[in-house]
């Protein structure tokens, strides 16, 4: 199968500091894969790599085979990656419709607005209860569901998430969890950081552990999750 | 009717005076730059419309299209040439920056144009209308229509259009702009060229009531921050209303006590806002 998105010792980092040493992975089309690891293993860093929106210093970037070094966070989008960040980063003082329909900023996305509207809220349809609300006075699990919905709006290929479960209670966590897997059916390809590692691996496919900027491990999620010894090195349990 | 006759001359004036900080409050809610050198920009939409009236004859109140055009093609070069470096930096760094800027455009009218003060002519300047015991300056009343207008399409373009919204989500959260992958720079480039678009506008409708030289600069752009902090900084509706006031309290002060004072009201009740609500009339508290 071919990849869709593929990394090769990527190198990414903030100032003096390299938080992202020489990770490899890929993600191929039809795939959820999840990336765990501890806090600061540098699973943030990757994605917002992934999205331009922090320089890579060294390291191939691929999406569909095409090299992607260097691009800006809007090219990444307009070839098919889009990305719902760590702390949602909604516009607060706008409407949740506001918020979607700017999500969609592609000719090609713009141009359906109208009907993937329809399709984000069928699986988030307490975003259409709240469209007139503004993002910032939502709930945290109405507001990650816009930050989803937001992402959908560009019709992505690749959805990129980071954390969607923090701060959320288990019951709003199984519901956006169950939402991810019907995204994947529809053929969205997901790439999921996550620190609820259980739940991470059962939504996955497959999935990379990283450790101190480094791929530390790499498997199927059912693997991971039965590897008693796994389990007890990475997942504390 | 001494009291009537003023605050209706001030809110007629003030439509202008909203429109200026309407653009100084876009390009600081967008992207966190107070732009000192708004005043002196709005005396070149001033000086446009002069070379437009005297060189072309064409009216100041059709030439304001124009001067709009020319200022949105100077805010969107100085945004892309200088502001765009300096986003990053301590707010004193941006500051000596716009004031260059504001020194830089007011010499060279100085240069241009010389320092009397001029004027611009337009044959609705000296039309009056009188309502009841109170006359309407017809000069004035154009310009309030048409500075309205325009701070009305504003409001449209940022509430009604992919752009306007793309510029309030960027102003509302830049790392959520980038993310969804909004080519942030020349969102701030287009909203610096429309904040400078509205002092040009503002420019050509002032030229035929106000006489202006290239110093008026620095006073408009002093009006122009007392406005936007009366009305609370990035709050568009803010600085509309705060327009209306400030107008309304100079023309006040320039009728009970005299013109050369009319500041000491609008600055009094810059003072006295800023004593209550501290983050002005629509401003929201930091977080």
């Amino acid at each position: 199968m071919s990849a869709l998105l593929r990394l090769e010792g990527i190198e990414a980092g903030y100032g003096d500091m390299t938080a992202v040493r020489g990770v490899s992975l890929e993600v191929r089309a039809g795939e959820i894969v999840a990336l765990i690891g501890s806090n600061g293993a540098g699973k943030t860093t990757t994605l917002r790599a992934i999205s331009g929106l922090i320089p890579l210093r060294g390291g191939r970037l691929e999406l569909d085979g095409r090299r992607l070094e260097g691009a800006t966070p809007a090219a990444i989008v307009a070839g098919g990656v889009a990305h719902v960040p760590e702390g949602r980063q909604l516009f607060p003082s706008m409407t949740v419709e506001e918020n979607l329909w700017l999500g969609a900023r592609t000719a090609e996305s713009r141009r359906r607005r109208a009907e993937t509207w329809e399709r984000v809220v069928a699986l988030f349809p307490r975003l259409a209860e709240r469209r007139r609300q503004l993002a910032g006075t939502l709930s945290g699990g109405e507001q990650q569901m816009a930050a989803i919905g937001r992402a959908l709006m560009a019709r992505p290929r690749l959805l990129m998430l980071d954390e969607p479960s923090l701060g959320l209670a288990p019951v709003v966590v199984s519901a956006i969890f169950e939402n991810l897997a019907r995204i994947n059916e529809d053929g969205v390809t997901i790439l999921l950081v996550e620190q609820n590692v259980p739940r991470a691996l059962r939504l996955s496919h497959r999935a990379y552990v990283l450790e101190n900027g480094t791929i530390a491990l790499a498997g199927e999620s059912g693997r991971l999750l039965a590897d008693e010894a796994i389990r007890r090195a990475y997942f504390g349990g | 009717m001494l009291l009537l006759q003023g605050a209706l001359s001030g809110v007629l004036f003030g439509g202008v005076y909203s429109l200026m900080a309407v653009g100084l409050t876009l390009i600081f809610g967008v992207m966190r730059v107070v732009n000192f050198a708004h005043g002196d920009m709005m005396v070149w939409g001033m000086y446009l419309a002069f070379l437009l009236a005297t060189g072309a004859g064409v009216d100041p109140y059709l030439a304001f299209v124009v001067c709009a055009a020319a200022l949105f093609v100077l805010g969107f070069a100085v945004q892309r040439a200088l502001v765009d470096r300096i986003l990053a930096a301590p707010h004193e760094m941006q500051i000596l920056l716009m004031l260059g800027v504001a020194l830089v455009l007011e010499n060279l009218a100085l240069v241009a144009f010389g320092p009397e003060p001029t004027r611009v002519r337009s044959p609705l300047s000296e039309a009056t209308i009188w309502l009841g015991p109170v006359f309407v300056d017809v000069a004035r009343l154009v310009a309030f229509g048409v500075a309205s207008a325009l701070t009305l399409a504003l409001y449209l373009f940022l509430f009604r259009t992919d752009l306007g919204r793309t510029m309030r989500a960027a102003a509302d959260n830049t790392y959520g702009a980038l993310v969804i992958g909004t080519d942030v720079r020349r969102v701030y480039a287009v909203a610096f060229g429309v904040g400078a678009a509205c002092v040009g506008a503002a420019g050509a409708l002032v030229a035929p009531i106000l006489p202006f030289q290239p110093p008026t600069g620095l006073s408009l752009s002093v009006t122009s921050f007392n406005i936007v902090i009366i009305g609370g900084m990035g709050s568009l509706l803010g600085a509309f209303v705060g327009g209306l006031l400030v107008s309304v309290a100079e023309s006040l002060g320039a009728v009970f006590l005299k013109p050369s004072l009319k500041e000491l009201f609008s600055f009094s009740l810059l003072i006295l806002i800023l004593l209550v609500r501290p983050a002005g009339l629509f401003g929201r508290r930091a977080s």
